[in-house]
């Protein structure tokens, strides 16, 4: 049995909310400059270089590439030979927010109770974790700073089996169009289908850590991601929704099997800073 | 097309001159109000009382940014979802504002608001917090400390790019634009 400090995981975390805040990953930056080669109108260029030029001052002068540092949102595998010592898991990364959002000078918008006083936290926590336990004996944090205007546009449809893939398309597609300018396009689209009304949301989110540009692995679901881009593509609407051909940089879709009766689908949306990191410890 | 330089604050004639699709740089004073600053100003209005700034030709910038480093004026700055201040934007333009920048869709009701007192809706683009830092050359607070981020804000401005969306005359760059490279 392998045995790991709560503290090194903390350390792990606070440095990964400042890194995923200031750099953005290759595989976004590189989808950018590949939407600038491909944009036809003149405004949505503009904006385009904007984006690419906002990256460059971010990763220059240690300034967070959005204002909106978002809420934490963690993946973590688990493996099973691991033994933490010295607290819990949760408390561990969230004492890591703390640090991260304090040190890195970055927004703290998460408030207490969603409904009454919306009182500010003042630490950006608590983070939101979901852990898988998994064989071995390391442990692998994927982290995400999920902003709230992307976060606002996203839906969950419990879908019959007789939708079909027509169906299937069209949710995903209408609710990307009536996003619109909303969630800060040019937009990864994070879809879920197949298990229950629950697991399909957390399978569109997780989509969203896949890096930009990777297809699914079976060759049906990545022609329907391929697909559905092109469609949300053909809206016309745009970097920024001013008008143009990159209205999303990516579609991916994670699958799940489903029960007999239902076609659980969920769309998660993500803002062209598409932020995501992973480390295994 | 070259974006037009414009100086804050704006007379009718200034925002006449404005059409949706214009790319502009901003320069001068501009203030910011989100969600919480917006409620409290419409309270005074009820209550008849006086504002704490005056809001007659200024631009308002839905904004929250990042605690500024020392040595900066501000933190990363990009803009809000303005569709969160709809309920707010038409009193905000009976009382002299003449801009509002943020991102994303209006209400038919601000669409109308518009038309009707003479402004415009411009929006600046989303998550481009670290550029749009730049453009800012110094912030204080001017009104509701206690609410941080969300506290009204003076801001000096040079060249701080944004796109009109909404004019004075009822256009819409969202449709327009969305309409002209569909396929």
């Amino acid at each position: 049995m392998r045995e790991l400090a709560a503290s090194t995981i903390s350390d792990h975390v606070a440095e990964m909310c400042e890194e995923a805040n200031i750099y953005l990953g290759q595989d976004v930056f590189g989808a950018l400059k590949d939407a600038l080669e491909t944009e036809e109108s003149p405004t949505g260029k503009e904006v385009l270089k904007q984006l690419i030029e906002n990256v460059e001052i971010a990763r220059d002068e240690q300034i967070p590439i959005c204002q909106d540092t978002g809420f934490a949102v963690f993946f973590v595998e688990w493996g099973q030979d691991v033994h933490l010592t010295g607290g819990t898991l949760e408390e561990a990364i969230n004492a890591g927010v703390r640090r991260g959002y304090d040190e890195g000078y970055l927004r703290k918008s998460i408030v207490k109770d969603p409904l009454f006083e919306r009182k500010n936290t003042g630490d950006n926590t608590p983070a939101v974790i979901y852990t898988d336990i998994v064989a071995g004996d390391k442990v692998k944090i994927h982290f995400a700073p999920k902003g709230g205007g992307s976060e606002n546009m996203s839906a969950v449809k419990m879908l019959k089996p007789s939708d079909g893939e027509e169906g299937f398309v069209d949710f995903v597609v209408n609710q990307v169009k009536t996003a619109g300018p909303n969630p800060c396009p040019p937009i990864v689209v994070g879809v879920g289908i197949g298990g229950t009304f629950d697991k399909v949301a957390v399978l569109a989110k997780k989509a969203l850590f896949r890096p930009v540009g990777q297809s699914h692995p079976d060759s049906r679901f990545a022609e329907l991601e391929k697909k559905i881009k092109e469609k949300i593509n053909d809206l016309g609407v745009g970097p920024q929704g001013f008008g143009g051909r990159n209205f999303a940089l990516a579609v991916h879709i994670e699958d799940y099997p489903s029960h007999i009766a239902s076609m659980a689908a969920a769309v998660n949306l993500n803002c062209h800073a598409c932020r995501h990191l992973e480390r295994e410890i | 097309m070259e974006p037009k330089k414009i100086q804050a604050p704006l007379s009718d004639e200034d925002v006449m001159d404005l059409k949706a699709g214009d790319n502009v740089l901003i320069n001068g004073v501009i203030y910011t109000a989100r969600d919480a600053a917006h409620k409290k100003l419409v309270e005074l209005m009820d209550k008849g009382e006086d504002l704490p700034i005056d809001l007659k030709g200024q631009f308002i910038f839905y904004v929250g940014p990042t605690p500024a480093k020392p040595g900066q004026a501000i933190g990363s700055a990009g803009p809000t979802t303005s569709g969160r201040m709809d309920a707010y934007t038409p009193r905000m333009l009976e009382k002299g504002m003449k801009a509002c920048i943020g991102k994303g869709l209006r209400s038919q009701a601000v669409k109308d608001a518009l038309v009707k007192h003479k402004g415009v809706y411009l929006a600046a683009v989303g998550g481009a917090g670290a550029l749009l830092s730049k453009k800012i050359k110094k912030s204080e607070v001017v009104a509701y400390p206690e609410l941080g981020a969300e506290a009204i804000h003076r801001l000096e401005v040079e060249d701080f790019p944004a796109t009109v969306i909404n004019d004075a005359y009822g256009n819409d760059l969202y449709e327009e634009g969305a309409k002209q490279y569909a396929r």
